[in-house]
């Protein structure tokens, strides 16, 4: 019998462990297992300030099997470019060096350090895993964080602006990979990783990452509320290359059927489930549908270049 | 092969470096700093130096990269200035808690505002509480010397902290003097490549481990420790590197000081930098003149010297610190160090503070003759 793609995720081992000291429910830890199964061993994990660093478990022991080197908040991309650059100095070429950060690390404060790495090309991974807050530090906002969603700095839902569209930014630095990806497909999140793995430069993956503690929904339903993001077309998922000059970009499977207005779910069904939104208004559910249409018309220019 | 050349102070930081055969190089551009890694990048890309080079977009990310580096087991190396070296001020306390023994130069210049680009040493004595082994370069023979030895001390097993390599704007890092390139095998064999501990980060090398991650107070207490006794490890290997150094290159610069006069003084000079090579010559016009002065040079800031300091105080009758630098609300910094020094010691010599030179206005050798002819007397 031929393998099957759940043969190959069983074959890949596993490297998140049992022990980590996550929240039940948490998004971020299943995305790492995927994210891993496809890059395998020898990785570095290089980790900003964010939940990862305290989920990895506690001195002397570390729930995650590949090495991690921690570093602070806004210093990963570039430490991870250290790491690089000396490992292929000593022949190491094949190690992949891989930046996994929330969005308070990589959108906000790490940004410049993101954008430079990414600049320069450097030959590592940045993978963001977006659960729309300063999570680790008690749910605040961040410039992830959608319009009109409560946090501990927005306690009443205050819209203050758009989610910063960073697959987009990153896209146009004209690095050879960037793909969004989301907790609730798994297998198009593997495969993204693998295809990523056998390019060169900087790669690029932001992950839509469920947060039951922070979103306050129930933490049995973070895959649902991770399908009704994509449902919805809140989140859309895609893959971009930079061939020759030529942005290449593919609406992901999951998403395809969205790419039609009438397809999506109305994004009530999306807020309904969260706590983060309750009570939400008019203006926020309008704010939240142009931040829709601006995702969905920005990638929409993208496939129109072909 | 041995060359003789007068080159500026940035340009032997450079050759400290390429003497060293650093591996990899992360830099941002500041004045007065900016030639070192001009030079630097101008040797990697004619391909007269095998290291990689990385050009980060900000001095916060060239020491985040050169933390990576020395992590994954690289001869690392950066440079800086002022407001470059207060930038990346949380990742210089990240590579001394790190334990990468990553040596950086850093020019010291005024801090603004307002605007200044010439020297004062305020910028590094900001690090003073970071782990940074610091050393303070008189001349730019010591610039060169003193990168050479750095790497040695800092990568020593008893050691692993990263270590400054000061010289001032403009002072030292514009000025050409000669200087003597010693020959790469003899400096090979004073410092062989680094061969990196046990705990590399590569997994082709290693099981998989986490380092850093959180840790309970009782054990986070006994890495802090692990710091101050490195520290004082690194008093003996440095005054050891120093030794070696002479023997195999004739240079002597001091270890963590260097005296000059300082038999049968009464009064005494304590201070660093260019100031102590120019205290020197001050001190030997005075001698000549009958009167008992001597010099010390701190050549080492941290560790800080300490034993050394107390038993010369001990021997005169007063003290004058001259310090280019200034910690507000207190005193000179090296002032403050000395004066804490001598009442661990039980000295209690009277020591006067003279701030001078800030923001790199000149000290000519009359104001050090006319602040010990006010305190002579």
């Amino acid at each position: 019998m031929a393998k099957t793609i759940i043969d190959e995720l069983i074959e890949a081992g596993e490297y998140v462990l049992p022990g980590t000291t996550a929240c039940p429910g948490c998004g971020s830890t299943l995305a790492l297992r995927y994210v891993l199964k496809a890059l395998g061993k020898d990785t570095i994990l290089v980790i900003p300030a964010c939940c990862a660093s305290v989920y990895q478990a506690i001195y002397p022991k570390s729930a995650i099997n590949v090495i991690i080197y921690n570093v602070a908040f806004a210093s990963a991309a570039a430490v991870a470019s250290g790491i690089r650059q000396a490992l292929d100095f000593r022949g190491y070429e094949d190690v992949n060096v891989v930046v996994w950060g929330g969005d308070g690390g990589i959108v906000d404060i790490g940004f410049a350090t993101v954008s430079g790495a990414a600049e320069r090309n450097e030959n590592i991974f940045v993978i963001c895993y977006d659960n729309e807050a300063y999570m680790n530090t008690g749910i605040q906002r961040s410039g992830s964080t959608p319009p009109g969603a409560r946090t501990t700095t927005t306690p009443l839902g205050k819209i203050v602006g758009f989610k910063k569209p960073m697959p987009f930014l990153m896209l146009l630095h004209g690095i050879p990979y960037v793909a969004t990806g989301n907790v609730a497909y798994p297998l198009d999140l593997y495969e993204k990783v693998k295809r990523a793995k056998d390019i060169k430069g900087f790669k690029y993956i932001h992950i839509f990452s469920p947060c039951p503690p922070g979103w306050r929904y129930d933490d049995s339903k973070t895959v649902e509320v991770g399908k009704l993001a994509v449902e919805t077309g809140y989140w859309i998922l895609w893959e971009g290359r930079n061939v020759n000059g030529r942005i290449d970009i593919k609406l992901s499977p999951p998403s395809r059927p969205y790419l039609d207005p009438a397809k999506r779910k109305p994004i009530e069904e999306f807020l309904k489930y969260q706590g983060r939104f309750r009570g939400f208004t008019e203006e926020s559910v309008k704010r939240l549908r142009e931040w829709i249409d601006f995702q969905w018309n920005l990638l929409k220019s993208f496939l129109g270049t072909k | 092969m041995v060359l003789r050349d007068v080159i500026t102070g940035n340009d032997a930081a450079a050759w400290g470096a390429r003497l060293s055969k650093v591996e990899v190089i992360a830099a941002y551009p500041i004045t007065p700093q900016t030639t070192i890694v001009e030079k630097l990048s101008e040797w990697v890309d004619k391909g007269e130096m095998k290291a990689k080079f990385i050009a980060v977009e900000s001095e916060h990310s060239a020491m985040s990269a050169i933390i990576g580096a020395s992590a994954a087991g690289a001869r690392a190396f950066t440079a800086t200035s002022s407001h470059g070296l207060l930038y990346m001020y949380e990742m210089v306390a990240w590579a001394a808690g790190a334990r990468t023994p990553v040596v950086m130069a850093v020019v010291n210049r005024a801090l603004g505002p307002p605007w200044n680009i010439w020297s004062e040493l305020t910028d590094v004595l900001m690090t003073r509480d970071t782990g940074w082994i610091q050393f303070w370069a008189s001349n730019n023979q010591e610039v060169l010397d003193s990168i050479i030895q750095a790497y040695k001390v800092a990568e020593d097993r008893h050691v692993l902290l990263p270590a400054i390599v000061s010289l001032e704007g403009f002072v030292l890092s514009h000025t050409s003097m000669p200087v003597i390139i010693h020959d790469e095998e003899k400096v090979d064999e004073y410092l062989p490549q680094y061969n990196p501990p046990h705990y590399i980060v590569n997994p082709k090398l290693s099981e998989p481990f986490a380092y850093g991650n959180i840790l309970f107070p009782w054990d986070y207490a006994k890495v802090r420790l692990s710091i101050q006794k490195a520290m004082d490890n690194a008093a003996e290997v440095i005054k050891k590197a120093a030794m070696e150094f002479r023997e195999i290159f004739g240079h002597w610069h001091g270890d963590l000081i260097k005296e000059e006069y300082t038999d049968g003084a009464e009064l005494l000079i304590i201070t660093m930098g260019t100031v102590a090579e120019e205290a020197e010559a001050v001190v030997e016009q005075l001698r000549n003149n009958g009167m008992k002065v001597g010099c010390v040079k701190v050549r080492v800031f941290r560790p800080f010297p300490k034993k050394e300091i107390a038993k010369i105080a001990n021997e005169v009758s007063k003290i004058i610190v001259i310090d280019r630098d200034i910690s507000f609300g207190w005193d000179g910094i090296l002032a403050g160090e000395v004066k804490a020094t001598l009442h661990d010691f039980n000295v209690d010599t009277p020591v006067i503070t003279k701030i001078m030179g800030i923001g790199g206005d000149d000290i000519l050798p009359e104001h050090i003759e006319a602040a010990v002819k006010e305190v002579y007397k």
